[in-house]
């Protein structure tokens, strides 16, 4: 159904956010409007916003559920997948894409067992697949917490990724 | 209220202030197409079919949202409208399931009749469609989105009527569709299997889940003893699907269709109503005199239990233990009248026509099998039964006038009216009034608790007792009725509630009405004015009268509310979560 990715991430929430979460929401309720600001508030606490989250949402305002998964899934600036320890961009734009970031993306999701959008279950990596980021003359690019890396070959992926241990 | 003066198509109108150009044009007998829009509930400008010509305005306008001002001139049907309206529907069918020929909804699809009037090319645009899967996960409700063209109607059906609120639009651009909260299937999310979201939806992608194939199976199996029930609802409502006007009785050429089917009796759930009466009638009266718990509320409508028990489990004691006349029908089919016959329970199928989808989900439900085996086998809707009959060619508007079978096909009056809202409170009250002051009342018309508003209250003087009562209708009334009672500012004695708007004569299973007559026409009104009509009529009123009612308890069951009644018509309900 559509193209929204469920994260397969355990939800890892502490009592400490659940209690920030909440004091925040009580804040809120009866505010017109509330529901954006909260969400927004609510991804600043966890990083984004899994079930366990919106299901507190949906209590603490009265709002119901399909009615906050609705806005989530409308703007981009939610996130239904956790961002790992190390976020992993690939560009698969047209410039990368003729010069093999396929292969590249396709090589780095065979070892991390996880696809585009998603993150691995020790929140470690998690991967996307973005447009251009402006650097045609490095193609193919990827980027990982901003770290640039140019002209990478899909073989080259084991050792960039191997420097990302800890 | 100032009035404002236009021209709609040449035509003067003069309407209040704030009446949108679409109603003005109702008012003036000119019919300008919708598809998205529905009144009350969904006025969003989506769909642009209702455009019309705005003499001075830049683009057409989408006349369901847009209010008349002194002078307007608006045309409603020039070319430019037509061309524009053709196009718009045009691109939805290219983003479209046309498995026409076989859908349910051939023959009142709101989409086919539009292209069909707007002269559409049913492949004008040829690209990519969405794709999607058919959710066939709940007991009652059928979704599949690849007809569907998101007007959203089920979206406002769940949320406005129900304020169940478990259906919306996900995603968006070319992926939005209409789906639960985390892609859940509907039948693991709170969805309470009401069915109005299929009743509003202009094409077949809402439908309810299908048992015809199931009941044609037993009737053509020579090991099983097949029987059937009508709900109080289905005979003011099933002649619309043979051509009737809304509001037409049919329940003698019903019956006689039954028969013709093969059925072995065909029996009326109007008996079943009255047992509930019976049994929640004394079970009320035993909380009054004992101190049970109250206000008490009834147990007919399984949407409503279900709801109840989402979404106020800690209440689950307020409500009567006793089964819905469905689950009573079958109970009363499989221990008493089984034994009577001698026939074995297992080998009986019990079939019910209800005008509800939750039914479907009901029989299901633990603690629903009086005679070891499921009470129910099989629940047709009313749309389901009208399909049957026409599947197996019997002429219905030819058929001559049938009755039912003695004795579970014996009803009164009292058990008739339980398909319009606050029947079962009227029904309920005419027997407890007779109950508790040891003799028949004069007037037996409870007007108080009639009619469609969606809560109505009365307070009766019964054996030197002020009784407090409640109607309620739709649950999102029920929703600010419960709290209410959670508050303690509740002060009644017995609440009634029904899932639907209306009650059953608008419930899930009930043929279905396109926008337009939803729009203009009281259908509510007219069907239920045709129980009331029929039950004024009748001899037999009072559900404590039906002498099928005194055969079963003095042959059977001994008493209300006896052990033996209780093992066999009354049922538990389980707590939930909000969720799911």
């Amino acid at each position: 159904m559509g193209k929204i990715k469920l994260t397969s991430v355990d939800f890892a929430g502490t009592k400490e956010q659940e209690a920030e979460l909440r004091k925040m929401l009580k804040e809120l309720k009866g505010t017109e409007g509330a529901l954006m600001p909260a969400l927004q508030k609510a991804q600043g606490i966890y990083g984004y916003l899994p079930i366990e989250v919106q299901k507190i949402v949906s209590e603490e305002l009265g709002v119901p559920l399909e009615k906050i998964f609705g806005v989530v899934t409308f703007y981009t600036q939610f996130l239904l997948n956790p961002n790992g320890k190390y976020d992993i961009s690939v560009c698969l734009g047209t410039a990368c894409y003729v010069k093999g970031a396929g292969d590249v993306i396709e090589k780095i999701q065979n070892r991390l067992d996880i696809a585009p959008g998603d993150c691995t279950s020790d929140l470690k990596f998690s991967l996307n697949a973005t447009r251009c980021i402006g650097c045609c003359g490095l193609a193919p690019v990827m980027t990982i917490n901003g770290e640039v890396f140019g002209k990478v070959k899909a073989d080259e992926v084991d050792a960039i990724l191997d420097k990302f241990k800890d | 209220m100032k009035k404002i003066n236009l021209k709609i198509n040449g035509l003067s109108v003069t309407v209040p202030e704030g009446t949108t150009i679409l109603e003005a044009a109702n008012i003036a007998g000119i019919k300008i197409p919708t598809l998205c829009y529905l009144k009350d509930i969904n006025k969003i400008g989506a769909c642009r079919v209702c455009v019309v010509e705005v003499k001075g305005a830049r683009n057409l306008v989408a006349s369901c949202v847009y209010p008349v001002s002194e002078g307007m001139e608006v045309i409603t049907n020039s070319p430019k409208v037509l061309d524009s309206r053709k196009k718009t529907v045009e691109l939805l069918l290219s983003n479209h399931n046309q498995d026409c020929l076989s859908c349910v909804r051939n023959g009142s699809c709101e989409l086919n009749k539009l292209s069909y009037e707007l002269g559409c090319k049913s492949d004008s645009y040829d690209g990519v469609k969405t794709e999607s899967k058919v959710d066939n996960s709940s007991l009652s409700i059928v979704r599949d989105n690849s007809k569907c063209i998101l007007c959203r109607r089920c979206v406002a059906a769940c949320q406005a009527y129900q304020s169940v609120s478990v259906i919306g639009a996900n995603s968006k651009g070319f992926d939005t569709h209409i789906a639960c909260a985390f892609e859940q299937p509907l039948g693991e999310v709170s969805c309470v299997n009401c069915g109005q979201c299929i009743n509003v939806c202009p094409t077949g992608a809402l439908r309810e889940k299908d048992e015809i194939d199931e009941v044609l199976e037993a009737l053509n199996n020579p090991d099983k003893y097949v029987v059937v029930g009508t709900a109080p609802s289905i005979r003011v409502a099933l002649g619309e699907e043979f051509g009737y006007p809304i509001g037409k009785n049919v329940e003698g050429k019903m019956v006689a269709a039954l028969r013709k089917l093969g059925f072995k009796n065909v029996f009326d759930v109007d008996f079943a109503a009255d047992l509930t009466i019976m049994e929640e009638g004394y079970e009320f009266i035993d909380r009054v005199k004992n101190g049970g718990k109250l206000p008490m509320m009834t147990s007919c409508s399984p949407a409503w239990i279900k709801f109840m028990e989402h979404n106020y489990p800690e209440l689950l004691d307020h409500l009567s233990t006793a089964k819905s006349p469905q689950q009573m029908f079958g109970a009363c089919c499989k221990t008493y009248f089984a034994e009577k016959m001698g026939i074995d329970p297992k080998k009986m199928f019990v079939v019910s026509i209800m005008p509800c989808t939750a039914k479907k989900y009901e029989k299901d439900r633990p603690y629903q099998s009086a005679a070891g085996v499921k009470d129910i086998d099989a629940v047709l809707t009313t749309r389901e039964l009208a399909r049957l009959i026409k599947r197996c060619g019997i002429m219905f508007n030819n058929l001559k006038n049938e009755q039912f079978d003695a004795p579970l096909g014996i009803g009164s009056g009292a058990g008739l009216i339980f398909g319009a809202t606050g029947g079962v409170m009227e029904a309920a009250l005419r027997t407890v009034a007779s109950v508790l002051t040891g003799s028949d009342l004069n007037n037996i018309d409870f007007n108080e608790v009639r009619g469609n508003s969606s809560v109505k209250e009365a307070v009766y003087d019964i054996a030197g007792m002020k009784v407090k009562v409640a109607v309620v209708s739709s649950l999102s009334a029920a929703r600010d009725m419960m709290e209410k009672v959670k508050q303690g500012k509740a002060d009644y004695h017995f609440i009634e509630v029904m899932s639907c708007p209306g009650g059953c004569v608008n419930g899930g299973g009930q043929p279905i009405l396109d926008a337009h007559t939803r729009n203009t026409v009281d259908y509510k009104k007219l069907r239920a004015s045709a129980i009331y009509k029929t039950d004024k009529a009748m001899k037999l009123r009072m559900s404590h009268h039906n002498p099928a009612i005194r055969e079963i308890y003095d042959s059977y069951f001994e008493k209300p509310n006896s052990h033996k009644a209780h093992e066999a018509l009354h049922t538990k309900y389980v707590k939930r979560n909000s969720f799911n």
